[in-house]
């Protein structure tokens, strides 16, 4: 019964974060909401994984929890540069090109 | 009995987590611009991950399941506030100014 | 030495996630272990600051004090979002770091930003720009606290971290 009630206050944080993402003025608005939002779904599969009586659905979350901070770096690495490929100007100077995202 | 109690501190934490959720995702919302926003995003990702991840803990008992929520648990700490920092930094090099001391 | 430690957590990580303790698999998973920390070493990632493995005692006593301010700045966040009147005052602060390396003052600058209403917007040389929600946020950090304690649990590490780098070449 818990868990349920949870995974409605999830399921609502979730249609929150999309609405930002959808109305958000700016990009940076819409990339928080998708991070925001991809925290969510770590969570929710985690949870419907209890819910259901199944905790292998841990790994898919694990998983989950990787692609979306690489998802979020790398679409700001795009924005910033327009190449994923590059490291960006600065690593020529010997700076870490994370130093710029 | 002591099951009972476990059952409960569990339901404390999953109910905590769930708020503060919630409550990060009204912040989402109602919050004037981008850089008070990440305030609230960064709600989520920590009390609100935190609370839930850690009942789910107390209601899986001790086995390999609960190393897998550390596991998680500590790759969203590590990995939020850069998530969070990056999209901080991108948005100040982009030359967006944060909002300051609103007087109304 | 790191890279032996460091297989030694690439084996607990891997027995932790796969669950499975067939002869095969478990000869299977040491052979990953020993090829990602063989690779790890040839591209010459795993020092200092990859594998920080000489700040384990004093992260201990920085973890609980870290995770209490982290409760009390949610509350104080939360009730703020929740006031109809919404009492922000964002603030833009530049604090000054005193971390000797950059390892510490990167733990220093997560450490802001995982504490909801602060959040760390640039950091350079020894400076940190922080932009915080309320005031109270930004009063909180300019008190200066969390630095004195980043820098406790850095300057302990370095001592030892110089022993055992210079160990492990």
């Amino acid at each position: 019964m818990m868990l349920i009630a949870v995974t409605a206050g999830i399921l609502i944080t979730m249609a929150l974060a999309l609405l930002r993402a959808v109305v958000g003025p700016t990009i940076y608005d819409r990339i928080l909401a998708v991070n925001v939002f991809g925290t969510k779904t770590v969570l929710i599969i985690a949870v419907l994984g209890f819910l259901t009586g199944r905790p292998d659905f841990l790994d898919i979350a694990i998983i989950y929890a990787l692609i979306n901070f690489i998802g979020t770096i790398a679409v700001l690495k795009f924005i910033r540069y327009g190449n994923l490929s590059q490291a960006g100007p600065r690593a020529a100077t010997g700076n870490p090109p994370e130093d710029d995202i | 009995m002591e099951g009972q109690i476990l059952q409960i501190v569990a339901w404390v934490f999953l109910g905590v987590g769930a708020v503060f959720s919630l409550i990060g995702g009204i912040g989402l919302i109602r919050l004037p611009d981008f850089y008070t926003r990440m305030h609230a995003a960064g709600m989520t990702d920590t009390l609100g991950a935190g609370g839930i991840l850690i009942g789910l803990m107390f209601l899986s008992g001790f086995n390999l399941v609960t190393a897998k929520l550390i596991f998680i648990l500590l790759f969203i700490f590590f990995t939020s506030p850069t998530s969070s920092h990056s999209v901080a930094k991108a948005a100040m090099g982009a030359g967006f100014k944060p909002l300051l001391q609103r007087r109304d | 030495m790191r890279t032996v430690a460091l297989t030694i957590c690439l084996a607990a990580t891997w027995l932790l996630l796969s669950g499975h303790y067939d002869p095969l698999l478990l000869s299977l998973g040491a052979a990953s272990c020993v090829l990602v920390a063989w690779i790890a070493w040839r591209m010459d990632v795993v020092d200092h600051e990859g594998f920080p493995i000489h700040l384990s005692w004093q992260a201990v006593l920085y973890w609980p004090w870290l995770i209490f301010e982290i409760i009390k700045s949610n509350i104080d966040v939360a009730l703020v979002i929740l006031r109809p009147s919404m009492p922000i005052s964002p603030t833009v602060l530049t604090v000054k770091t005193t971390q000797g390396s950059e390892l510490g003052q990167v733990i220093y600058a997560n450490s802001i930003t995982l504490t909801p209403g602060t959040v760390s917007l640039r950091v350079y040389d020894d400076k940190i720009d922080v932009h915080a929600l309320t005031k109270a946020g930004a009063d909180g950090i300019a008190a200066g606290e969390m630095d004195r304690r980043v820098t406790l649990m850095d300057a302990s590490g370095a001592k030892t971290g110089g022993k055992s780098g210079g160990r492990g070449g």
